[in-house]
């Protein structure tokens, strides 16, 4: 039985399909996959973003790729945390926060990289340091928006190969 | 300043990043322990560097991106690198799509598929293995991904296993991730003379 978030969601059970027995193949992957999402949603070192910020922007992002499956698990985890009303807005893709403020430039940076990354210039990386987002911090929000493809794709591909997209 | 390079190549540019790389005097044991496990241990990249501002998740994705890449079985070294490919070209993400077509034409031993790629991109004409393939990672790449039915069946078509088709699916939502590094925090130029 898999603990791993994509293939539970996939619905990739250990049923003896052969995708369940290609999936078995790569368990390595899965469970890296996984650490990953751990790493991404819930590092020991927060740095300029919080656990709760983190479900919250991975709750938008999914949104923003109509992923519903991985929305509802963010959404989720969001709800298992003690957040304020600010911090439950970012999950809104309608929410950009008030101009010039950080969270606008971390909501801005994060929509284009989670939907049109080719689009991505130099400009937006000096707009985050210049709202006050420190160097480390953008590494930190790249990656996680970063992970997030990853895993919204792989569960995508999942979903096609068990023919339930 | 080296000049910003802007259209598809296979020569491997330099990369230039637009956040701090960590300095190695003053890394935590933990970013030590992180970049003992990348490929590269006579000199860590600027690349590296600066992904480990983010140690806990740079720990986890060096493995993962090996084994996604170079595990054994399913499918071939050179086709992961089409999907690592297709997605980078959806992205725009020039360094990338440098390293890992030139990957391909040391593997493939071929340079026709990726002069196609880069010459018409999406409308690439490709044999039919070669195009079933690029075409689903392509639509797979994009933001939400485009990939349908349709496309999964094309890759059973052409005879390729489960295990494959994972594989495939694996090597181009990596790709989702490391475009959104690579592109997102620096710029690829050209080589210092």
């Amino acid at each position: 039985m898999s603990t791993d978030v994509v293939t539970r969601l996939a619905s990739v059970s250990d049923d003896g399909s052969k995708v369940a027995a290609a999936v078995a193949l790569r368990a390595d992957v899965f469970a890296m996959t996984q650490a990953a999402h751990d790493a991404a949603l819930k590092p020991n070192d927060t740095g300029g973003f919080t656990h709760v910020e983190r479900a919250a922007l991975a709750t938008r992002i999914s949104k923003l790729n109509r992923c519903a499956e991985l929305a509802e698990h963010y959404a989720a985890l969001l709800a298992t945390y003690d957040a304020d009303e600010d911090t439950l807005a970012i999950a809104d893709p309608a929410f950009d926060g008030d101009a010039w403020s950080r969270i606008n430039a971390v909501l801005t940076f994060t929509d284009l990289v989670a939907a049109n990354p080719k689009a991505t210039q130099p400009d937006d990386v000096a707009s985050l340091q210049a709202a006050g987002v420190s160097d480390a911090d953008i590494v930190r929000l790249a990656e996680l928006n970063a992970f997030l493809a990853y895993q919204i794709r792989l569960l995508a591909g999942l979903k096609l190969m068990r023919g339930a997209a | 300043m080296n000049a910003v390079i802007h259209d598809f190549t296979t020569e491997v540019p330099e990369w230039r990043p637009r956040v701090k790389p960590i300095d190695l005097a003053e890394a935590t044991p933990e970013q030590h322990d992180a970049l003992k496990v990348t490929p590269s241990n006579t000199k860590v990249s600027d690349y590296v560097l600066v992904l480990a501002n983010d140690v806990e998740t740079l720990k986890v994705r060096t493995p993962l991106f090996n084994a996604i890449m170079y595990n054994k079985g399913g499918l071939s070294r050179a086709e992961r690198e089409i999907g690592a490919t297709a997605a980078s070209v959806v992205n725009r993400c020039v360094y990338c799509a440098a390293v890992h077509s030139s990957r391909y034409n040391q593997l493939a031993k071929d340079e026709t598929l990726m002069q196609r790629i880069f010459a018409d991109g999406e409308e690439a004409d490709l044999d039919e293995r070669a195009s079933a393939i690029f075409k689903f990672a392509t639509k797979l790449s994009k933001a939400p991904s485009e990939a349908d039915a349709d496309d999964m069946q094309r890759l059973r078509d052409i005879g390729m296993s489960e295990e494959e088709i994972l594989d495939l699916i694996l090597s181009t939502a990596l790709f989702g991730w490391a475009n959104r590094l690579m592109h997102v925090l620096g710029d690829p130029v050209a080589k210092a003379d």
